[in-house]
């Protein structure tokens, strides 16, 4: 049986697999990391979406031989040591939004979200609704809105890329009000302009 | 075949009283609350090396002794009632338990998935017992065949049911816990502060849970009647709290069935028919699939009333298990829809609808048709099963497990006993987990094959053979006269909705599948205890039918059942006989809503709305109500039917007309979690759009066409609202209503009510764009399961000659961090 070797998260991991085996199925099978999910198998619903050297991709339908050596994938459980934190400052956003419910596509949500992120930073832009609204990762549980708002305060506390001094968790003090305690109030998201 | 029996079976359903006996105003629904709250609940301390509380009801109300009520209006008796009568007699084994950490501990007898109760609850707990919320443990509870019913999770019911005897089980532990802090420190117990789990005495001593749990347990059982916290002392119950499962979300940790690692379980997946239900009756490549890369083996499931069967695969991987599903050779029989179309299920249904009752005035009159729709969830049908000879253990997201733990049981012959089923958090739910389709297969090849197997439902299968929310047809009159509304008449009628599951218990399960008893016990009961209007509207008749036996499709009480279609026919018509007296739709319905808290919510959702504002053309607003879970709900949209909205191109996606603005405000009596609340007001918003607009099944040639995400036309980011706002009605009562189906008809009526404002044309068909040509190209359905591309690289814009050599150099650039560490070797070979 053919061997693969590449990195995971850091950690370089080597696998007897056949070629043409999905990469989804060796990271959650043979590798035993379960935070990319299994929502489709061919590329549509995104609950698998992880990231190939600092790009977001989708394992289900990318076969193992793809990877090679020197590849870095990362997966939802690889994001915040990614950048050398604890929590990454988009899963920061989707604790501060409480966006989840069921949360099986979250992972997926939230490796998109970096990615649309990254890709705005380098076309030396902010992340504008067009862009929200071609996200294609999907939300049974319906949490879309917050999702929304989330990837706002996300792009907000991440460093821009190629910035030699990152402005430091500056999304602190934009949580909203909202989040305070009260026995009413109302939840707006979006952008009302 | 329709059965003859069945297409009969509405006769009975005709005793509904009508509604204009019933009392008006504000004081209706405070009746049910009223009898609830006196039902005397007792406390306990248990018989345990360290402090067990629990609570109950003492003595039943008569109802939960007759068993289930007839059909009652459900301004006094809803679908919360019912299932609230059910669970009463068995709350005795609600207990918490203290560690010596000073943790509390509760199992929590229902299925969370999504929705939040851990949330919940956790807060309630945490709450009475002023400890700070991580230090309360909320678990799920495995099938506990003593529960009897009320294990099951459905109806919105689980905070409305359980928060009473939870909150009273905490005060007895609160209280217990206070007397014998006060006999260690030697101090009166008025002398001692509570906080965050540790008493403190005026004069300055202190001690904790933990350190007096083992003190403060009993020899015997004790009936103990604890004095609750007074509302104004209570800290959480009413504020925004986060998700406790929150941070394991994130970070990928959240364990879901799947993602469980059971010694030996094999990926196991099932290769299904080409048409609905119909059964394998021979493998014909077997020994070939069998040398496919990873297979292991290959076998023949039976189909049954349980189980649908089909061939299974276990393989290494799902990947290689999907592969020889694509390879597999099968014969099947028809299946007992070969031959049907939705035509003829439409012309079947109008032959079954129940006659009108005679009209004494004008009359405006119409059928709306609801199309079908999956209840999938994100997380297809799964399951881990581990059967031994003598014994079964299983583990899935299931919301009936005394049900699925007794089936299991009869299906592998073993005592009830010896078969553990472990209730998993689930990826989702929508009515889905009310069944146990993963489990039972998963059961009957474990057994088989005589080792553990991880089962998993591809979602092409998820979408074609799983569940559904049944074909439907909802004829609504209106007789007016005078300026009134004399009469409201609204016959539903339906494919069934399969309620088998009964009430999550095995007994009741069975009989549903007697003859009729699906309809009569269940169907009957859920329709007439969650369908009304609530407008005062004189004498109102809501009767519904069904066609065919219960299991010849798939469906089930998907999210809020009945209700989107009862609702969505209702409100347009109700903005028609506004149209016709001349008067403003909001208006309207305030003029005539039933009672001061439906009023309340139109109220907030007219000012947040800005009702009546000036629109440009082809776009505009609809407002729509419900009273629903013990709550009340309307919903403010607003749609954008302009061509270029309509008109965006993205691929494979329905774009049409696009809401831009839902304003919701929800009185649930009881807000305990306002963020939590928000949160399932916010999903049932994107579910009602979608059933209003995109998402619907197509049958075709015996089977669903739809078997892909991109295929089901669910709401994605293209379709949702830029602007979402929700309002939760300050408390209004003593009971917590349900949350987590109630937007979905009302936001499904109200963005019907504005697309037919917008558009000048009443959508009389749903979603609006079934009868559309298809924005995809149907898979097969013969193999099963798509061809999985291989192209993930491109399309994710990786290109890889240019850049190899760049990225290689970029990488010996970078950080220590990113330096390789330990080498994982994972050498493990296939057979
Ligand atoms: S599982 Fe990979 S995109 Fe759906
Ligand atoms: S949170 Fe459940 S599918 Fe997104």
């Amino acid at each position: 049986m053919p061997n693969h070797t590449f990195i995971v998260n850091g950690k370089k991991v080597s696998v007897d697999v056949e070629d043409d085996v999905r990469l989804l199925w060796v990271l959650r099978d043979v590798l035993k990391i379960h935070g990319p999910k299994y929502g489709c198998g061919i590329g549509v619903c995104r609950a698998c979406t992880c990231h190939l050297n600092g790009k977001a991709f989708n394992p289900c339908v990318t076969p193992v031989k793809d990877i090679l050596p020197t590849d870095e994938v990362t997966t939802i459980e690889g994001l915040a040591p990614s950048v050398g934190k604890a929590i990454h400052p988009m899963q920061q956003a989707w604790l501060d939004v409480d966006v989840a419910q069921c949360g099986y596509c979250q992972p997926g949500q939230i490796m998109a979200a970096v990615d649309v992120v990254k890709t705005a930073q380098r076309q030396k832009r902010k992340v504008t609704d067009d862009d929200l609204d071609q996200i294609r990762n999907v939300c049974r549980c319906g949490t879309y809105p917050r999702i929304r708002q989330a990837i706002r305060q996300g792009e907000a506390a991440m460093p821009v890329l190629k910035v030699t001094k990152p402005k430091k968790r500056k999304a602190k003090k934009k949580k909203p009000a909202a989040r305070k305690p009260s026995k009413s109030g109302a939840e707006i998201t979006g952008s009302t302009e | 075949m329709p059965d003859p029996d069945r297409s009969t079976n509405g006769g009975p359903a005709a005793r509904r009283p009508d509604a204009a006996d019933a009392p008006e105003g504000s004081s209706l629904p405070d009746a049910t609350e009223r009898r609830i709250s006196r039902r005397r609940m007792v406390g306990y301390l248990l018989a345990a090396p360290t402090l067990v509380a629990a609570a109950r009801f003492m003595d039943p109300e008569p109802a939960a002794a007759e068993g289930l009520p007839g059909p009652t209006i459900p301004e006094f008796f809803d679908l919360s009632d019912v299932l609230n009568v059910v669970a009463a007699p068995t709350y005795g084994l609600l207990a918490i338990t203290i560690d010596k950490q000073g943790n509390a501990h509760f199992q929590l007898p229902r299925s969370e998935n999504g929705q939040g109760i851990t949330t919940t609850f956790t807060m309630i707990i945490a709450d009475e017992m002023d400890l700070p919320m991580s230090k309360v443990k909320v678990t799920l509870m495995p099938a506990e065949p003593k529960l009897l019913f009320n294990q099951l999770t459905a109806g919105s019911s689980s905070v409305f049911t359980l928060y009473e005897p939870v909150r009273r089980a905490a005060a007895v532990a609160r209280t217990q816990l206070q007397r014998t802090a006060a006999r260690e420190l030697g101090v009166p117990g008025r002398d001692l502060t509570l906080k965050d789990g540790v008493f403190t005495a005026s004069h300055g001593g202190s001690i904790d849970f933990g350190a007096l749990t083992e003190k403060a347990a009993v020899k015997r059982m004790i009936e103990f009647e604890p004095k609750l916290k007074k509302a104004s002392a209570q800290k959480l119950i009413g504020t925004e709290q986060k998700r406790v499962d929150a941070l394991d979300i994130v970070m990928g940790r959240k364990t879901f069935t799947m993602d469980l690692q059971p010694k030996d379980a094999s990926p196991t997946m099932i290769c299904r028919p080409p048409t609905l239900n119909a059964a394998a009756t021979a493998i014909q490549n077997k020994a070939a699939v069998l040398k496919m890369p990873g297979v292991t083996h290959v076998l023949l499931v039976p189909h049954s009333d349980d189980v649908q069967g089909g061939v299974a695969v276990v393989a290494r991987t799902f990947g290689q298990c999907i592969e020889a599903i694509r390879a597999l050779k099968v014969s099947w029989t028809k299946g007992p829809i070969a031959g049907r179309t939705e035509q003829s299920i439409k012309q079947d249904l109008a032959k079954a609808e129940l006659p009108m009752t005679p009209a004494l005035g004008k009359v405006i009159e119409e059928t709306f048709t609801f199309n079908f729709r999956s209840g999938s969830a994100l997380e297809t049908n799964c399951a881990v099963a581990d059967v031994r000879k003598d014994r079964a253990e299983i583990w899935a997201p299931l919301k009936s497990p005394q049900w699925a733990q007794g089936k299991i049981a009869e299906l592998l012959k073993l005592n009830v006993e010896s078969v553990k089923v472990n209730v998993m958090d689930g990826g989702g739910s929508f009515g889905r987990r009310l069944f146990c389709d993963g489990a039972f297969e998963a059961a009957v090849i474990s057994r088989s094959i005589g080792q553990p197997v991880k089962l998993m439902w591809h979602r092409a299968d998820d979408a074609r053979h799983g569940r559904h929310h049944p074909l439907t047809t909802s004829k609504v009159r209106i007789t007016t006269g005078g300026g009134a509304v004399l009469q409201y008449d609204q016959r539903h009628t339906a494919v069934p909705t399969d309620f088998t599951q009964g009430l999550g218990d095995y007994l009741t399960a069975a009989e549903t599948r007697l003859p009729l008893q699906n309809f009569a016990q269940f169907s009957e009961t859920v329709f007439t205890t969650t369908a009304n209007v609530p407008y005062n509207f004189g004498v109102v008749t809501q009767l519904l039918n069904e066609i065919d036996a219960f299991n010849t499709f798939n469906t089930s009480s998907v999210r809020n059942v009945y209700s989107p279609d009862v609702a969505t026919a209702t409100e347009l018509m109700v903005d028609r006989v506004a149209k016709e007296f001349g008067r403003d739709p909001m208006e309207f319905r305030l003029a005539f809503a039933k009672d001061e808290r439906m009023k309340g919510v139109l109220n907030a959702v007219k000012k947040a709305g800005n009702w009546g504002r000036k629109m440009v053309p082809n776009t505009a607003q609809g407002i729509a109500m419900r009273n629903e879970y013990k709550g009340r709900t309307a919903c403010l949209v607003e749609i954008d039917c302009t061509p270029p909205t309509v008109n965006r191109k993205i691929r494979q996606a329905v774009t049409g007309p696009r809401v831009t603005k839902i304003v919701f405000a929800i009185d649930v009596g009881l807000p305990i979690n306002p963020l939590g609340l928000k949160a399932q007001v916010m999903g049932g918003c994107m579910d009602g759009i979608a059933q209003a607009l995109t998402y619907s099944h197509h049958l075709k040639d015996g089977n669903f066409i739809e078997a892909s995400w991109d295929n089901s036309a669910y709401t994605r980011q293209w379709n949702v609202p830029p602007v979402v706002e929700i309002i939760v009605m300050p408390q209004t009562s003593e009971v917590a209503g349900g949350a987590g189906e109630a937007s979905v008809g009302t936001t499904m009526a109200a963005v019907a009510c504005a697309y037919a404002r917008a558009t000048g044309k009443m959508p009389t068909e749903f979603p609006i764009n079934h009868n559309s040509p298809l924005h995809f190209t149907p898979y097969p359905a013969s193999p099963p399961v798509p061809e999985v591309p291989s192209d993930g690289l491109e399309r994710a814009g990786i290109k890889r000659k240019t850049t190899k050599k760049k990225r290689a150099a970029r990488k010996k650039k970078r950080p220590a961090a990113k330096k390789p560490a330990t080498r994982t070797s994972t050498s493990t070979t296939s057979k």
